[in-house]
C-alpha cells in the first residue's frame, strides 16, 4: 500500500539499525523518551525494539491523552452524562477509562447515553437530530485534538446550535515535558518529539529543551521507519555532543506549526490556572478551558460539576509509568489486578498507553524468543 | 473543589485483594515460595501467565457492549456464566458446533443470532448472513449441513417489503448451500424494543466423514492456513454505517463454506481443526488454538492476505485487520507436511483462491500468539479487549 509500505521497509530498518548500533559509545547507556503515546503504540505494534541495541532504552512518556485524565474527571463526566436530557459524545478511547464507579460503558449499562464519535463535528449532527437534548462533547487530548474541538465550537456558533456544549479536558504538552525534565528521579538523554502535536504547535516550543536542558529533540513521524530514523538522528546529535531541535517529520510538521489551528484554539479556549494530571499531579497552566465569550458552550458553566478529586489507588503506579521512571511491568499490579480487560490505571486502557501497549504486544521474554529463533534456524 | 483522599473505589480494592489471594493460593498449591528471581521481568511475565490461567470472573454488575465483541469479555462471560451453568462434555470444547451421537449417526448442532446493523450492506444482508453463518459453523466442524431453523424477532413498524427481501436472500443462500429451513418462529416486539429485525438460526448437520476436528488437537509443526483475504465483512459493515464518510470498493465476504471445506477434507484427511473467522477475527481463533492446545503460535504479518482497501480503512481507523470479522473465511490447522496440499485444495475452490499459509504451531511460549511484523519485529497478538475502538490521534 502506497505511503505506508515504504515507511515499513525491513531492509531499510536493518540498515538504520546498523548505523544506530555503530553510534553507541561502549559502556554508555542511552535513555530516550518518546513523548507521544502514538509513538509508543507504533514501537510495540511493529516490534521496533528488536532493532535496538541493548544500550538504548526507550522510555515511554506522558503523551497519551487518555492516560493523563484523572479518575475524578471521569466521574465528573459521568455525572454530567447522568443529568436529565443529556447525550454525551466521546472518542472511543475514553469509553473504557475507569472512574471510581466504572467506565462510560458501565455508565451506559446503568442508563446514561454516551455515544462514541469519530470527530467532534459528529456531535453537532447529533445535536441537530435531538433538539430537545443537550449534547455534551467530552473533549480530551493535547494540541492535536484541541483544534477540532475549537472548530466544532466555531461551527456551532456560526450555525446557531444552542444545545451543544463542551466538557473541556484539553491539555498542553509543554508543561508536561517540563515537569518531567524537572523531576529529580529521571535521567534522559534525548526526546523523540511528538508528531501530531507539532503539526499544530510547530517545533519552536521545544527549543528550551535543547537550550536550557541540553537535551536533543527530534520531532518524529508515526511509521516505524520514522521513529528509527529519529533515534538515529538523536544518536548522531549525542555522538557530536550537540543538542538541537530537529524535524524528522517535515513532510507533515511545519517549523512554525499551523497558524489557523492555533488561532481557532486561541479564539475559543484559554489556559487554566492549573489542572490535575493523572500521576503527575497538579501542573499550572497545563490545560485549556472554554473562554468566557463561549460560556454558553461550556458544560462546566452550564452544569454543576462536582469536581471531586479521587486519589489514585495506592497500588497503581501510573504516575511513575507516565514519567518513565518505571517500565510498565515494574508496576506492582501490572498484568495481575490491572489488565486491559479490567484496567485499574489509565495506562492500561488506551492502545497508546504504555502498559496496554506492553501487555498487548510486547509481553514476552526477549531472551527466550531469541533462543527459540536460534533453535529453529 | 473538594479533595477526597480516603475515597478508595470499592471495585479496585476488591480486584487487588482477589489478585493477591489467587496469587497466594497458586503459589501454595504449587509448593513454591515467593523467591526473588534474577530476571524480574520474567518473574512478572510468569505471574501474568498464571493470572491469565485463573478461572474467569465477570466483574461488571451489568452487561456492557464489550461482552458482545467476541473478545476477552465475551470469553469471560461464556466461561463464567454459561459454561459454568450448563457444563457438560459436549459443551466444554466450545467449538463452533457441538458434536453428538444420535444412535449410530454423528450429528453437529449449532445456533447463532444475527443483529447486524445496517440490515442491508454491500455484498449481502442479514438474511444470507444468518444462513451462511450457521452453515459455516456446521461446515468447519466437519459436518455436512442439512437443516436450519429460523427465528425472527421483528420490531413493530418494520417494513414488510424489507422482510420479504431478507427472506428471499435467505432462500437463495439456503439453496446455494444445499440446506433447507424446516422450522421457524416469529415474535413481534413494540417499537423501540428491537432494531428492526433480529434473526436466530440453528442448524443440524451430519458428520459422515471419519474426522475428529478440534482446536485442542493442534500440534507443534502444524501449519496454519487462512482461506482468503481477511476483514472484508467487518470493514464493509463499519463503512456501511455511514458514520465515517469513507467510501471504498469492498463488500462483505459472506458465503457458505461447505463446498470449500469438503474440498479440503477430501484432499487432506488429517486436518486437525477449522474455525470460521467471524467476530473477533483471525486473531481470536489463533488465541483459541494456542490456549486450547497449550501450544505457541507464530504467524507472519506479510503472509496474511488482506485487501488493500481493508488495510487502508484499518490504518485510517487505527484498527487491526486481524481482529476484524469475516463471514466467509476459515482458518485451518493442518499437519506441516500437508500444508501445500491443503493450500492447493483450497485454491481449487472459488472461495479459496487466495488461501495462504500464515504461520505455524510451535512448542515455545504455550498459550501465546506471536506475530512477526512486516517491519521485521515481533509482537504478541492477544485476545481483543472490547470493541475495536479507533485511536484518536
Amino acid at each position: 500500500m502506497r505511503f505506508v509500505d515504504e515507511f515499513r521497509d525491513a531492509d531499510k530498518a536493518h540498515a538504520l539499525a546498523a548505523k544506530i548500533a555503530a553510534l553507541c559509545e561502549p559502556g554508555r547507556q542511552y535513555k530516550l523518551m518518546e513523548v507521544c503515546g502514538g509513538h509508543t503504540h507504533t514501537i510495540y505494534k511493529h516490534g521496533l525494539e528488536d532493532y535496538l541495541p541493548e544500550s538504548i532504552t526507550l522510555v515511554h512518556g506522558p503523551g497519551c491523552p487518555v492516560c493523563v485524565i484523572p479518575m475524578g474527571r471521569v466521574d465528573d463526566a459521568i455525572h454530567l452524562a447522568s443529568q436529565p436530557d443529556v447525550i454525551m459524545t466521546s472518542f472511543g478511547d475514553m469509553m473504557r477509562v475507569p472512574g471510581s464507579g466504572g467506565s462510560f460503558f458501565d455508565a451506559n449499562a446503568e442508563g446514561t447515553n454516551i455515544r462514541m464519535v469519530y470527530s467532534p463535528l459528529d456531535s453537532l449532527k447529533i445535536a441537530r437530530q435531538n433538539p430537545d437534548k443537550q449534547v455534551v462533547f467530552m473533549a480530551i487530548g493535547f494540541e492535536t485534538t484541541a483544534p477540532s474541538t475549537a472548530m466544532t465550537m466555531l461551527r456551532a456558533a456560526a450555525a446557531g446550535i444552542e444545545n451543544f456544549s463542551v466538557f473541556c479536558n484539553h491539555v498542553t504538552i509543554i508543561p508536561a515535558i517540563k515537569a518531567i525534565l524537572d523531576s529529580p528521579d529521571l535521567r534522559l538523554d534525548g526526546f523523540i518529539g511528538p508528531g501530531h502535536v507539532s503539526t499544530v504547535i510547530g517545533c519552536r516550543p521545544y527549543e528550551f529543551i535543547a537550550r536550557d536542558y541540553g537535551k536533543p529533540v527530534v520531532v518524529a513521524g508515526f511509521e516505524p521507519l520514522d521513529i528509527l530514523q529519529s533515534i538515529y538522528m538523536l544518536m548522531v546529535q549525542l555522538s557530536q555532543r550537540r543538542s538541537e531541535v530537529e524535524n524528522q517529520y517535515s513532510r507533515v510538521v511545519p517549523w512554525n506549526g499551523n497558524p489557523v489551528a492555533l488561532k481557532a484554539i486561541g479564539e475559543t479556549m484559554e489556559l487554566r490556572p492549573y489542572f490535575e494530571w493523572r500521576g503527575l499531579g497538579f501542573i499550572s497552566h497545563s490545560a485549556l478551558q472554554v473562554r468566557e465569550k463561549y460560556a454558553a458552550m461550556d458544560a462546566e458553566r452550564l452544569f454543576q460539576v462536582p469536581g471531586v478529586r479521587v486519589a489514585d489507588p495506592k497500588a497503581c503506579q501510573c504516575g511513575e509509568v507516565l514519567k518513565g521512571v518505571l517500565k510498565p511491568w515494574e508496576c506492582k499490579v501490572f498484568g495481575t489486578a490491572c489488565t486491559p480487560e479490567t484496567p485499574i490505571g489509565t495506562c492500561m486502557v488506551s492502545p497508546e498507553g504504555a502498559c496496554a501497549a506492553y501487555y498487548n504486544f510486547g509481553r514476552m521474554n526477549r531472551n527466550r524468543v531469541a533462543e527459540a529463533e536460534v533453535a529453529r534456524s | 473543589m473538594t479533595v477526597d483522599h480516603d475515597h478508595q473505589p470499592g471495585w479496585i480494592g476488591e480486584a487487588l485483594a482477589q489478585a493477591e489471594q489467587a496469587e497466594h493460593d497458586q503459589l501454595e498449591a504449587e509448593g513454591r515460595t515467593r523467591l526473588p528471581l534474577a530476571d524480574r521481568e520474567q518473574q512478572v511475565l510468569d505471574r501474568i501467565d498464571r493470572a491469565r490461567r485463573r478461572r474467569p470472573k465477570v466483574r461488571e454488575e451489568r452487561i456492557t457492549m464489550s461482552h458482545g465483541s467476541g473478545g476477552k469479555a465475551t470469553h469471560t462471560l461464556i466461561e463464567a456464566i454459561f459454561l459454568d451453568a450448563f457444563r457438560n462434555p459436549l459443551l466444554e470444547p466450545l467449538e463452533d458446533a457441538a458434536q453428538l451421537r444420535v444412535h449410530d449417526a454423528r450429528v453437529a448442532l449449532t445456533t447463532d443470532s444475527y443483529v447486524v446493523s445496517p440490515l442491508f450492506f454491500p455484498g449481502g444482508d442479514i438474511g444470507d448472513l444468518a444462513v451462511n453463518g450457521t452453515v459455516n459453523d456446521l461446515s468447519v466442524s466437519g459436518a455436512t449441513p442439512l437443516y436450519l431453523s429460523a427465528g425472527f424477532i421483528l420490531e413493530e413498524g418494520f417494513p414488510v417489503a424489507d422482510l420479504q427481501r431478507i427472506v428471499a436472500s435467505m432462500r437463495a443462500a439456503a439453496a446455494a448451500a444445499g440446506v433447507h429451513v424446516v422450522t421457524g418462529d416469529t415474535k413481534v416486539v413494540q417499537k423501540g424494543k428491537a432494531d428492526g429485525c433480529y434473526i436466530n438460526t440453528a442448524g443440524v448437520g451430519v458428520i459422515d466423514r471419519d474426522v475428529d476436528l478440534g482446536v485442542a488437537r493442534a500440534q507443534p509443526g502444524d501449519a496454519i492456513i487462512v482461506s482468503g483475504p481477511i476483514g472484508d465483512h467487518g470493514i464493509t459493515i463499519m463503512l456501511a454505517r455511514g458514520e465515517l464518510d469513507i467510501e471504498a470498493d469492498i463488500c462483505s465476504d459472506t458465503a457458505p463454506l461447505n463446498g470449500l471445506v469438503a474440498g479440503l477434507l477430501d484432499a487432506v484427511p488429517g486436518v486437525r481443526a477449522m474455525r470460521d473467522a467471524t467476530r473477533g477475527g483471525v486473531a481470536t481463533i489463533l488465541n483459541e488454538i494456542a490456549k486450547a492446545a497449550e501450544v505457541g503460535v507464530l504467524v507472519s504479518e506479510d503472509q496474511i492476505p488482506v485487501r488493500a482497501e481493508v488495510r487502508g480503512a484499518s490504518e485510517l481507523l487505527g484498527i487491526d485487520p486481524m481482529y476484524v470479522a469475516c463471514e466467509g473465511r476459515l482458518v485451518a490447522v493442518v499437519p506441516g507436511d500437508a500444508a501445500d496440499q491443503a493450500v492447493a485444495a483450497l485454491r481449487a475452490h472459488p472461495l479459496g483462491e487466495h488461501a495462504a499459509v500464515i504461520g505455524h504451531v510451535r512448542p515455545e511460549q504455550p498459550g501465546i500468539v506471536q506475530l512477526k511484523t512486516a517491519f521485521g519485529g515481533t509482537r504478541i497478538v492477544d485476545l481483543l479487549v472490547g470493541d475495536p475502538l479507533p485511536r484518536i490521534c
